[in-house]
């Protein structure tokens, strides 16, 4: 199960902004593979998931934008009806306090991949696992 | 028409030889009674004997608003306590308020002062007054309502709100007068507006005095034309016991300044050098009478310049033009003063948040501050960043009684002013 790093943008509710954060990655050639945004209003937080995250970090940096680079944990879904019912499940079996949930499908486009944002990620990801290889079993 | 003809029309050299006896009584008196002030005084290399002339005031040191706040309680005295009656603070923040103490004497002096403003605009004792401004700390509702007594108008003391209770006293009781604050005189006007001409010819209406918060002169015609009344400017502050410091006479050609209570002094705010008549500056006032807290030098931060030309009223007591502004960054919200740096004591207690702020103040006593989410701030998630706004919000809310909006913004939204950082912007339109 893949600890994806997820990048946290910082941006104002305003026309032109969410431009802002996307040019900065275009301009440095990296890959948006998920993206989604939380909205409080006035402002939001923007998660992006990249394929160079370490550079996506320096260049918002850079460019004076306030972001955060964490880490999150990627399930994959099977990709057919009830693939992220049987993920919410697990979620709910093991009391996993999710903070933020999106979806990532990888190139591939064979399986979608649930990435959740937890506190304790690496617990997280041990009872999953755990989990995953009982049911797989 | 005079309170006090002989004292309001005393000639110049007569009213300045008193000026200088007030004035060497009240240095020896700060000398010997407040330990403070000697230790200021000694730190000029100054004593009471300096004072020869008027223009040697400038030998002494100045009072500010830290010298009020870092003697509160009651640091500045010099009577003992048992002789004081009465207490005021500065309008004000749960911050240390600026205490004023009052003798008995002082508030009689206050209250004539109050007495002389009120009868140059043609108040007398067949006047019934409406004081619609709150009693209690403020020196504002009080003090008025001493002055209009000590005349023998009819005081009503209706303090501050109750739209519909105010509309009936008036009618019922032939107010004449009106004091109130510039905001709730616009909230009247539009009632007033409403209400048509049918209720204003019930009214018996002739004058109003605006204080507690600056306003426009726009501010006042508009207040006049629908009103149907004349607004008089007026000048206090509770330092100097409140209003009626200065007030406009029946030509309305700026504020006579009571000078046998007050020795006036326009300087440069940056450079401390006195001003010539005529001048902006920022003026500085000496309390000539005042037992019980007398204060030496007080910079009140207001900006004006004084009007050396007699006055056509024949009074000898010099005028001030109306404010023009402030030498600090202090701002009035619902009659509340506010200074920048109280929002950024509050702003400075909540780790991470750094000094890059900003206040926006609009009309209907609206007021945002916006605060750069730094990287130290943020940690990605949205939940925290509720949180911080919330927090912010009631800790200013503490602070200033005030509740602000609070906004976070991208850092460097906020425009950088070369030199020192400008923090208020006052979007405004009655002030």
């Amino acid at each position: 199960m893949p600890i994806l790093k997820q990048l946290s943008v910082f941006v104002q509710n305003q026309p032109g902004k969410i431009e802002r954060v996307t040019s900065v990655l275009a301009e440095n050639n990296i890959n948006i593979l998920a993206f989604n945004i939380a909205s409080s209003g006035e402002y939001g937080v923007i998660k992006i998931i990249t394929d160079k995250p370490e550079l996506a970090y320096k260049k918002y940096k850079e460019a004076g934008l306030t972001a955060y680079l964490s880490e999150v944990l990627g399930i994959v879904m099977q990709d057919k009806p009830g693939g992220l019912h049987s993920v919410a499940q697990l979620i709910a079996k093991n009391s996993l306090n999710v903070e933020n949930a999106y979806v990532y499908v990888p190139k591939s486009r064979k399986k979608a991949m649930l990435i959740i944002d937890v506190r304790d990620l690496k617990a997280a990801r041990k009872n999953i696992a755990f989990d995953k290889k009982l049911k797989s079993e | 028409m005079f309170w006090q003809k002989n004292i309001e029309t005393l000639p110049r050299e007569q009213l300045e030889k008193l000026q200088l006896l007030r004035l060497k009584a009240t240095v020896k008196r700060v000398y010997a009674k407040v330990p403070y002030y000697k230790k200021l005084f000694r730190a000029k290399k100054t004593a009471p004997k300096e004072i020869k002339t008027l223009e040697d005031i400038t030998k002494l040191p100045f009072t500010t608003r830290d010298d009020l706040q870092k003697n509160y309680p009651d640091g500045l005295l010099s009577v003992t306590k048992d002789k004081l009656v009465r207490l005021h603070t500065s309008s004000g923040t749960t911050g240390k308020p600026k205490a004023v103490f009052f003798t008995e004497k002082d508030i009689a002096t206050a209250a004539n002062n109050m007495a002389r403003c009120l009868t140059m605009t043609g108040v007398t004792k067949s006047d019934v007054l409406q004081n619609m401004m709150s009693y209690g700390l403020f020196t504002g509702g009080l003090m008025m309502h001493y002055g209009a007594e000590k005349i023998g108008a009819l005081v009503i003391p209706a303090a501050i709100g109750n739209t519909d209770r105010q509309l009936l006293l008036m009618q019922d009781f032939g107010t004449t007068s009106i004091h109130l604050t510039p905001s709730y005189a616009l909230y009247l006007a539009a009632i007033f507006e409403k209400k048509g001409r049918a209720f204003r010819k019930k009214l018996k209406l002739k004058r109003a005095y605006m204080g507690a918060e600056p306003y426009t002169e726009e501010t006042k015609n508009k207040i006049e034309s629908i009103l149907k009344l004349k607004v008089y400017n007026s000048y206090g502050l509770t330092e100097m016991n409140g209003p009626g410091v200065a007030f406009e006479c029946g030509f309305q050609a700026g504020m006579h300044l009571w000078e046998d209570s007050y020795l006036m002094e326009i300087v440069d705010p940056k450079t401390d050098r006195p001003l010539p008549d005529g001048q902006t500056g920022e003026l500085i006032l000496t309390t000539l009478t005042r037992e019980g807290m007398p204060i030496i030098r007080y910079r009140t931060r207001d900006l004006t310049a004084i009007i050396p030309e007699k006055c056509k009223c024949g009074r000898t007591h010099r005028r001030i033009m109306r404010i023009k502004g402030r030498a600090d960054d202090m701002f009035i919200l619902r009659g509340v003063n506010i200074y920048p740096q109280q929002i950024e004591r509050v702003l400075m207690s909540v780790a991470h948040v750094e000094k890059n702020y900003q206040i926006y103040l609009e009309d209907n006593d609206k007021m945002t501050v916006k605060v750069e989410i730094t990287k130290k701030l943020f940690d990605g998630n949205l939940e925290h960043l509720k949180k911080l706004q919330f927090d912010l919000t009631e800790k200013l809310r503490a602070e200033i009684m005030v509740r602000p909006s609070v906004e976070l913004v991208e850092p460097g939204t906020l425009p950088v002013s070369e030199g020192k950082a400008k923090r208020v912007f006052d979007n405004r339109k009655i002030y």
